[in-house]
């Protein structure tokens, strides 16, 4: 609880104003209006501050970073994404990367909240009560944040490739940022979130290499597969292997990979104890 | 006619062909000899001249029935105008016609291309020298400044200037669709003709990095390299510096191609990961049409652009609707204010006002006097 709300009131808050954000967004894009920053912007700031009380909520209760089911982890991958948004994607001069945002955190939270079953149960203890591995975990998580946000900006950058292209260059594509612009931010993106996913990763592998029986095969592999991939993007991308076009679709198809790795990542976290979810609203 | 009011009267391109507004057209000299005699004119309480290549207007306050005549005389005399002849091409209006005629002239949604901006540059031109000269009062001061105002309106909350609709402007704008703010680009200009030109002055315009400029005659591309403040490259080099460049605007008259496919693709293998536009105003065209087939190669040809600047005048004329609507809103509570006043108190003889810009002027015409008080609107 905190100020008289539960943790999962506070999620549905913060959802609320994504969706306002997803909401206005599609409306002003519909009416070929540029959208106001400053509105999109407070918007997303005000469903933040709501999502970070919500988890802070939610962390006091379990005695750590919330992470202990599927729920918990999109709302910690939403909650990332934005939190980078709020540093980086507030420099752009376009509002689009802010609605695209707020749709992305809409449908994370959303999607997460209107499953009951994702969070009608969490391992305890998942970190053994280890800091360090909390940190490894929170950090991994961190990256799938930034990729997500990267996935975005790929697909700004698929969408103004196709309007240059097939030059329709009115209406809402004139909202775009340009291609540069675009490209830059994303290899920037990408090489954060690899820089995250790499610390983390290596953070693991010291006490994997301590004790190998307490990560689970699936999720060793599947994880460093997913660090491999993105690793291997940007090496090409540095090197002018993968570029325009190809990059952003590289990025988006990765990313979904990503995001259906979170699956097995979690079903196979170690030790597999179930205990009932804090604050939970009777459903 | 009204025995006093706010007026306008004078030709514009709605009213007078091309041929007749050049003779309508003020000089410098005449300009100055003809405030002079406007001052003089009994009864003519403020004035400002808007004289442009596409209108020639006399907004007024005129205090009895003869002002507006005299106005008209002492025009068509000092161009050797005839009279009636200038009245077939007249645009006069009153009151609310008026005020409603300068707001939307000063956004730009009565001009020859519509939705312009330099036409709100001309207009606060033509007030500031009005009233440096001290032939504007309380009523112009009110009435320019919220023209001003409106005009700034009516370009933040629609969409009446985006989107340009001349060809250069366009490729410009797909220029920064492409590489954002322009000022790290290097462009190579091929040919040395006035459509190419044109463009390059409008890439210059608008902070474009540096410019070069190949031409099948040296000479000629030295000449308009010095013009452009440019570099020039011998024409036979463009294809092996194509790498160099970012954007190629193609102007020559060549009868074939003047940049292949495969010297295009020699280019990107050089530079992958930075784009390469062409802009081809050529015809027959100089770019080799398959290098559109690359990846992050942009080819626009002329059709293309003049689809866009079409695209985009039309876009900017189903704005007007919204736009006059806003103007003619402010345009009637503007007149609500000052039309009574007009008509009942009259107006005070012409004050000079003491500020240079618009707001100060408005702020101090305010505060002279009791009787400017009382004309002020609120």
């Amino acid at each position: 609880m905190f100020a008289g709300l539960t943790d999962r009131s506070w999620l549905w808050i913060a959802a609320g104003f994504y969706l306002a954000g997803l909401i206005l967004g599609t409306v002003a894009l519909l009416r070929g209006e540029r959208q106001s920053k400053t509105l999109v912007n407070g918007i997303i700031l005000f469903g933040y501050v709501c999502q970070l009380v919500g988890l802070y909520a939610r962390g006091r209760v379990v005695g750590g970073c919330p992470l202990g089911n599927s729920f918990e982890i999109f709302q910690f991958t939403a909650w990332s994404a934005i939190s980078l948004y709020l540093v980086v994607g507030v420099t752009f001069r376009s509002s689009l990367l802010g609605y695209f945002t707020s749709c992305l955190a809409a449908v994370l939270t959303l999607t997460s909240l209107a499953i009951p079953a994702w969070d009608a149960t969490r391992r305890s203890k998942i970190f053994g009560g280890n800091p360090w591995i909390e940190l490894h975990a929170s950090l991994a998580l961190f990256s799938y944040g930034v990729f997500a946000l990267l996935a975005l900006t790929a697909l700004m950058l698929v969408l103004r490739h196709y309007s240059l292209k097939t030059k329709q260059i009115g209406g809402w594509f004139s909202f775009l940022p340009s291609i540069l612009d675009l490209d830059q931010i994303s290899v920037r993106l990408l090489c954060t979130g690899v820089i995250l996913m790499t610390a983390s990763l290596a953070g693991g592998a010291v006490y994997w290499l301590r004790d190998p029986s307490s990560v689970n095969v699936l999720k060793l592999l599947v994880t460093v597969a997913v660090w491999l991939a993105y690793a291997l993007a940007l090496t090409l991308r540095l090197r002018g292997h993968l570029l325009a076009k190809r990059f952003a679709w590289t990025c988006l198809a990765l990313f979904g990979a990503a995001l259906i790795s979170l699956g097995p990542v979690d079903a196979s976290r170690h030790p597999p104890v179930l205990a009932q979810p804090p604050n939970v609203v009777p459903r | 006619m009204s025995p006093d009011g706010f007026f306008v009267i004078g030709a514009t391109h709605h009213t007078a062909p091309l041929a007749v507004r050049e003779r309508l057209s003020l000089s410098d000299e005449v300009d100055r000899a003809l405030r002079l005699e406007l001052k003089r004119v009994e009864g003519l309480r403020e004035f400002t001249v808007l004289n442009t290549c596409n209108r020639i207007e006399f907004y007024g306050v005129a205090g009895n029935s003869s002002a507006v005549e005299q106005v008209q005389a002492a025009f068509c005399t000092h161009q050797r105008f005839s009279p009636t002849e200038f009245e077939q091409f007249r645009l006069h209006l009153q009151g609310l016609d008026a005020i409603r005629h300068l707001l939307n002239v000063a956004s730009g949604i009565d001009s020859q291309m519509l939705g312009e901006t330099e036409i709100f540059g001309q207009v606060k031109d033509a007030y500031a020298t009005a009233q440096a000269q001290g032939h504007t009062g309380p009523v112009l001061n009110r009435v320019f400044q919220k023209a001003f105002q409106a005009a700034k309106h009516v370009r933040t909350h629609t969409a009446i200037t985006g989107g340009h609709v001349s060809v250069a402007n366009v490729a410009v704008d797909l220029a920064q669709t492409i590489f954002g703010a322009l000022k790290e680009t290097r462009i190579l200009l091929l040919g040395a003709g006035e459509i190419g030109e044109k463009t390059a002055k409008a890439f210059q315009s608008r902070g474009a990095g540096s410019l070069t400029v190949a031409s099948r005659r040296f000479e000629r591309a030295m000449e308009l390299a010095t013009t452009l403040k440019a570099s020039a490259l011998p024409f036979e080099q463009r294809e092996e510096r194509l790498a160099e460049f970012d954007i190629i605007v193609g102007s020559t008259s060549a009868p074939g191609t003047v940049v292949s496919n495969a010297a295009v693709q020699a280019a990107m293998h050089r530079r992958p990961a930075r784009p390469l536009f062409f802009i081809d105003l050529a015809l027959p065209r100089d770019i080799d049409a398959r290098v559109a087939e690359l990846q992050n190669v942009f080819l626009y040809n002329l059709d293309d652009l003049a689809k866009i600047a079409e695209e985009n005048r039309a876009a900017r004329e189903s704005e007007t609707v919204k736009c006059r609507s806003l103007l003619s809103e402010r345009a009637e509570a503007l007149w609500r204010h000052i039309g009574p006043r007009l008509h009942s108190e009259g107006t005070s003889t012409v004050e000079p006002a003491p500020a240079s810009n618009p707001e100060a002027a408005d702020r101090a015409g305010r505060s002279i006097t009791p009787v400017s008080r009382a004309d002020s609107i609120h």
